[in-house]
């Protein structure tokens, strides 16, 4: 029985949900001192003055620092922008590090912190795109001369073509800020001895933070251990180099002890990087029959305050996925990097994929309206044929694996009676017991797998390969060792399917370990929908290798010919004589006696690592359908049902993947309907807590009716595809069509997310978009 | 100063000297050793921290160590006993997928064991409603429905083996 | 996250409470559920240096009925006033809006008096103090007095609760034959209102409004055209007359406006 395809029950969950997990905060070394940062208020300041005379008195702390005592280089970032470790003469976002406190214990850190008084001479403020590039606008950065820090300008932009198409529809078009929101927010513990460094952090990606810190601070990588224990959901946001984690190994250093920072909620809302904070212009041609003649895309990114590398990516992402699953002639991209006195924005669930399938999936259904064409039927006049693939896109990133968009599409109209959401629509209109209900679509496409050479190394990766060992015990039993650190996504459940297939070995006698650099040979991370479809091709790649030179070590148990053997539920046997076997475990014991093995085998053999790689991006899609109401009097939005389909290819856990897509699709309502990152004109955040920034609980949220359809990728010999940010790329668009689709009878054309009540009533009072 | 208290946690006693200002959630994992109680917020909305306190669910980072004193604490390492067999709401969330990461687990198996020992076979309904004050963020809840469902439909638990459904 | 430190009192009785409230003063703060006041000390917003816990003060958790009246012991958690069958039968706007602050975590904790005691115009509990013109009982040094809803709630986060007193019970007049509803509008059920109102009508009406000002208020204007026989419609259209919504990130002024005379709408067609 192939476990591939398999429902199986995680083996992460036992610990988890028995209270056994070990998260950074859970972890407990004997003399650990806490850390605590002294956080700007003001979003633009020059720092006048720190007085830390009254922290220093206070009871249980045992030094307060500043760039002036701490003089540390700039953490690692884009050339010119980057961030110092604590802020020197200039603050750029509230919430910015410019003090730290080390105290006994965290209680006596805070107080410490409490207890620091700066002294600003406030900056001007900007806070968005629109008024970081505007005349004589406040710079962050005086030596670059403007808050436009990267400027990346189109070949063609079009404009004959649009001008001379019979229809073309422009569009402006906000991609809200969000928070990543982990549950768990960034904590860290270094312990920093004189025989090195341990560090243990809440971090996606174990060895590139062990690559940049030891290189930071100046250690040999063998002398710099990170754990990655278990951790708390990461969604983009643990892979950047922020503060705390160069911060603690230096202060642990200095004071010979151990340093723990575990962040507050409030502090994590502004020092966690966000994500989207994106503007848009969009022009979109196309002929009578709704066919798209040309594409034009503008991107504005906010970058925040500090440019960080994958932020500065972002519209890369966006603009390479603009066109979406769609075969558009002529399509034209180009983009700015803004800075502005906001937290900075880098990766989140998605980076950068969202906001291109947000765009064109918006854009298709403006083609739908203007012309009076089912918004389903306008998708398929343009979807990209199955027999197009691969199919080479405007950009030199992405060339389309394989999909089947109109197979999605036509299994979402198999999962939802649109006919009769239709009819009902209609019914409610005029019904005022009834609220207004709006079905919207998005055939959404993103870009994922992360692996071939170059899509990661510059972001700053070592490489963009994955890691995995495979390593078999003398008892037949196997662990596999991988550099994909997962943060919730099952990875020690999906490899161990993997791998009990390829290696013929049960289920249960598989271990999968990660996160630790003093153990895992080397790694990447996850990331990028990426876990998978290259790490997992990796497990079964090794474990071919390891089952080919294990057959040497059974044949000659069994005297037979390696080529003859099968192995499989744990026994090597020969073909067509299935009572001439021996065990996993015979074969593994034996592997290690010299004396026992065949001359051309090497004892120990039956270990292996390998880095793998993949060719190719792959292109995960869907086709979703939600269906939100509306209340008439209130405003108030809600989405009734959510129809999900989607295609990632080979599907290694079906339970599992089913969870992933629910997870991106919450946070995809959430963008849509709830959440956003506000501050006011001062650059003060005005959703700093889980108070005002709404996180959707429980009774906020449909249940999700699924399907699904498989176009295997030719990247990788499993076929998946990656199904992390599939969830988050789908629902945003699928929400706002459905909420302005209820709306159309009034002339909307556009609502921006999130769709609040009080933006729908101002809508529904007449005030139309 | 300090205050002394006693506070009864998964049936032990725990006697101690503690600042006043220290918070349950605080007590539990620093004094007490037990780490399986988290902390996802500090405004009182995420209900990571839910320990059940003499029988009801309550956020333990909401809670002063002094308030409790003399009353009995029960934290997601009191579920089951160490050799096992998982209480039915631990058995739920492993079959129907209730967590990823497993940050908010804790406080969603001390909310639903409430739950359900309030209403034995709640509706989706009732589910959604009464973990209107726990977050998720990896999850988006459906999972967590159908295990509360799943533990309502098996008081008794019946796990089933590791791989046989497929 | 953590707390200012305090010197920490456990009062066993109310006269203690009050007596240690008469050492302390103005540094003093009463901790009873905790689900007011420890947020607040937990982001630094308020650092007492004085902790008065009432919590273990048995005789402060009630539900008692005495004739025309229910009292409630200002201790009584928000779980036993949404659970009692007294209140289910006698005052079911109680029992019912009880059911709808917080979460269940909060309301297993939260008490009926610090949450009056908070005064704050976006709690749940308040708007029903002002519909049902409960009465509150308010222990000081000089004994007990009485004070009508109407004066209790003086300003933003302000009672007639002095700082040497103690909130010791809330009377409610029992609604017998009265119709109620109660309405919240928000984004998420754990959430504070938005705006909210309790209304009961059938003898004298009571409209208390929730985060329509920077106090609990009632909706006076509403209150008299309802006795006057004015339809629902006309009576809701009032709602918000004489009243001054705050604007926030949540909800502008004219839109907690009309949600608020949606909401009554909605009540009265419920009542």
């Amino acid at each position: 029985m192939s476990l591939v395809g398999a429902r199986v029950i995680r083996k992460e969950d036992p610990n988890l949900i028995s209270g056994r997990g070990q998260f950074v905060d859970d972890v407990k070394i004997a003399g650990t001192a806490h850390m605590v940062f002294v956080r700007s208020i003001e979003a633009h300041a020059r720092i006048k003055d720190i007085d830390v005379s009254a922290a220093l008195e206070c009871e249980g702390v045992i030094g307060v620092w500043t760039a002036t005592n701490l003089e540390l280089g700039p953490l690692p970032g884009v050339p010119g922008l980057e961030r110092p470790a604590l802020a020197k003469d200039k603050v750029r976002f509230v919430g910015e590090a410019v003090a730290v406190v080390v105290a006994e214990n965290r209680y006596a850190a805070a107080d410490g912190a409490e207890l620091v008084l700066v002294d600003y001479e406030p900056l001007g403020v900007v806070t968005n795109i629109g008024d970081a590039i505007a005349e004589n606008a406040p710079l962050l950065y005086e030596a670059v001369g403007s808050n436009t820090v990267m400027e990346v300008p189109s070949p063609d932009d079009h404009q004959q073509i649009i001008d001379e198409a019979p229809h073309s529809v422009s569009m402006h078009i906000v991609n809200n800020r969000c928070a990543p929101s982990p549950m768990e927010p960034m904590v860290c513990l270094a312990d920093h001895g004189p025989s090195g460094l341990t560090l243990w952090a809440s971090f996606q990606a174990p060895h590139h933070l062990r690559n940049t810190v030891s290189s930071w601070l100046g250690i040999a990588q063998d002398q710099c251990r990170v754990i990655t224990p278990d951790v708390g959901g990461g969604f983009g946001a643990k892979v950047n180099f922020t503060p705390e984690l160069f911060i603690a190994p230096t202060l642990s250093k200095l004071l010979g002890r151990p340093i723990k920072y575990t962040q507050t909620r409030s502090e994590c809302m502004t020092q966690m990087y966000h994500g989207r904070a994106q503007e848009q212009d969009v022009d979109i041609a196309f002929d009578d029959e709704g066919k798209i003649l040309a594409l034009r895309v503008m991107v504005y990114q906010d970058q925040g305050g500090y440019a960080d590398p994958t932020g500065m990516g972002l519209p890369a992402l966006t603009t390479t996925m603009a066109a979406g699953c769609y075969l558009i002639p002529n399509v034209s991209v180009a983009w700015k990097n803004v800075v502005t006195n906001t937290t900075p924005v880098a990766a989140y669930r998605g980076a950068g994929r969202p906001e291109a399938s947000y765009l064109i999936e918006r854009a298709v259904d403006q083609i739908a309206y203007t012309l009076g064409i089912d918004p389903v039927e306008v998708r398929r006049r343009n979807y990209i044929a199955t027999e197009n693939f691969p199919y080479a896109t405007h950009s030199e990133i992405a060339v389309y694996d394989s999909g089947n968009f109109a197979g999605c599409m036509n299994e979402l109209l198999n999962i939802m009676d649109y006919d009769a959401i239709r009819t009902e629509q209609e019914g409610n209109r005029d019904d005022p017991t009834k609220p207004l209900l709006g079905v919207g679509f998005a055939s959404w496409l993103e870009i994922a797998g992360f692996g071939p050479p170059g899509s990661l190394e510059g972001f700053g990766h070592l490489g963009s390969w994955e890691s995995v060992q495979v390593r078999i015990q003398p008892d037949g039993s196997a662990i596999i060792y991988t550099g994909a650190s997962p943060h919730g996504q099952g990875t020690v459940t999906t490899f161990a399917q993997i791998a009990s297939d390829y290696l013929g070995i049960e289920f249960d006698k598989i271990s999968v370990r990660h996160g630790d650099t003093a153990t895992i040979p080397q790694g990447i991370g996850t990331l990028g929908s990426r876990a998978v479809a290259v790490g997992g091709e990796g497990v079964k790649t090794a474990s071919m290798k390891i089952v080919e030179r294990a057959k040497k070590v059974a044949a000659h148990l069994l005297e037979a010919n390696p080529d003859d053997l099968i192995v499989e539920q744990g026994n090597f046997s020969v073909k067509g004589t299935p009572s001439q076997t021996v065990s996993w475990g015979e074969v593994a014991w034996t592997s290690f006696r010299p004396l026992e093995i065949p001359e051309d085998v090497e004892p120990g053999s039956l270990d292996t690592t390998v880095l793998q790689q993949v060719p190719n991006f792959s292109f995960p899609s869907g086709a979703y359908g939600c269906v939100v109401e509306i209340d008439k009097d209130t405003g108030d939005t809600r989405v009734r049902d959510m129809y999900l389909v989607d295609d990632c290819g080979t599907v290694i856990s079906p339970m599992l993947a089913e969870g992933q897509v629910h997870g991106g699709v919450a946070q995809g309502i959430a963008q849509a309907l709830y959440e956003e990152v506000k501050y006011d004109k001062n650059g003060q955040p005005t959703t700093g807590t889980f108070v005002d920034y709404l996180i959707p609980a429980a009774p906020e949220l449909p249940s999700f009716t699924s399907g699904r359809i498989c176009t295997p990728t030719p990247n990788n010999t499993l076929g998946a595809k990656g199904i992390g940010e599939s969830g988050s790329v789908g629902a945003p668009p699928a929400v706002i069509n459905a909420v302005v689709d209820a709306l159309r009878h009034l002339d909307v054309t556009h609502v921006d997310m999130p769709a609040t009540p009080q933006k729908i009533w101002r809508i529904l009072q007449g005030d139309k978009k | 100063m300090t205050f002394p208290i006693t506070i009864t946690v998964n049936g032990k006693s725990h006697e101690m000297e503690v600042d006043p200002r220290t918070l349950l959630v605080h007590f539990l994992r620093e004094e007490c050793q037990l780490t399986g109680t988290h902390v996802g917020c500090d405004t009182s909305n995420c209900g990571a921290c839910t320990v059940l306190l003499n029988g009801e669910a309550v956020k333990s980072c909401t809670v002063l160590a002094v308030q409790a004193n003399d009353q009995e604490v029960q934290t997601v390492e009191g579920l089951a006993s160490p050799d096992g067999p998982y209480t039915p709401i631990q058995e739920g969330f492993r079959q129907e997928h209730g967590l990823q990461c497993g940050y908010c687990t804790s406080g969603m198996l001390m909310a639903g064991t409430a739950l359900l020992k309030e209403i034995e076979s709640p509706t989706e309904e009732e589910i959604r409603e009464h973990l209107e004050g726990n977050l998720c963020r990896c999850t988006g809840y459906e999972m967590i429905v159908r295990s509360i469902q799943w533990a309502a439909e098996h008081p008794d638990g019946i796990p089933v083996k590791i791989g046989e459904e497929s | 996250m953590i707390p200012a430190k305090f010197d920490y009192k456990l009062a066993t009785s109310a006269e203690e409470a009050v007596s240690l409230l008469g050492e302390y003063g103005d540094e003093a703060k009463i901790l009873a559920g905790g689900h007011s006041l420890l947020p607040l000390m937990k982001l630094r917003l308020a650092n007492p240096e004085v902790i008065i816990d009432i919590g273990a003060i048995q005789d402060l958790s009630f539900i008692e009925e005495r004739g025309d009246h229910i009292s409630v012991g200002a201790l009584t958690r928000h779980r036993l006033v949404e659970q009692s069958d007294a209140l289910k039968e006698h005052l079911p706007l109680l029992a019912h809006t009880a059911g709808h602050v917080g979460d269940p975590q909060v309301r297993n904790r939260g008490t009926i008096g610090g949450s009056l005691c908070h005064g704050d115009p976006a709690s749940d509990l308040p708007a029903v103090v002002l519909a049902t013109r409960a009465t509150l009982v308010i222990s000081g040094p000089n004994g007990e007095r009485k004070v009508e809803a109407d004066d209790f709630f003086t300003e933003f986060w302000e009672t007639a609760v002095a700082e040497d007193e103690l909130l010791t019970e809330i009377q409610f007049p029992k609604q017998t034959g009265q119709q109620w509803s109660f309405q919240k509008f928000n984004r998420r059920a754990q959430d504070w209102a938005i705006v909210g109102c309790a209304v009961q009508h059938g003898g004298t009406p009571g409209i208390g409004m929730i985060n329509m000002g920077t106090t609990p208020v009632r909706a006076a204007a509403a209150e008299a055209a309802l006795k006057s026989g004015a339809t629902n419609e006309e009576v809701a259209v009032l709602a918000d007359d004489g009243l001054s919504p705050p604007s926030d990130i949540h909800g502008e002024q004219d839109y907690r406006r009309h949600l608020s005379q949606v909401l009554l709408g909605r009540a009265l067609a419920n009542t």
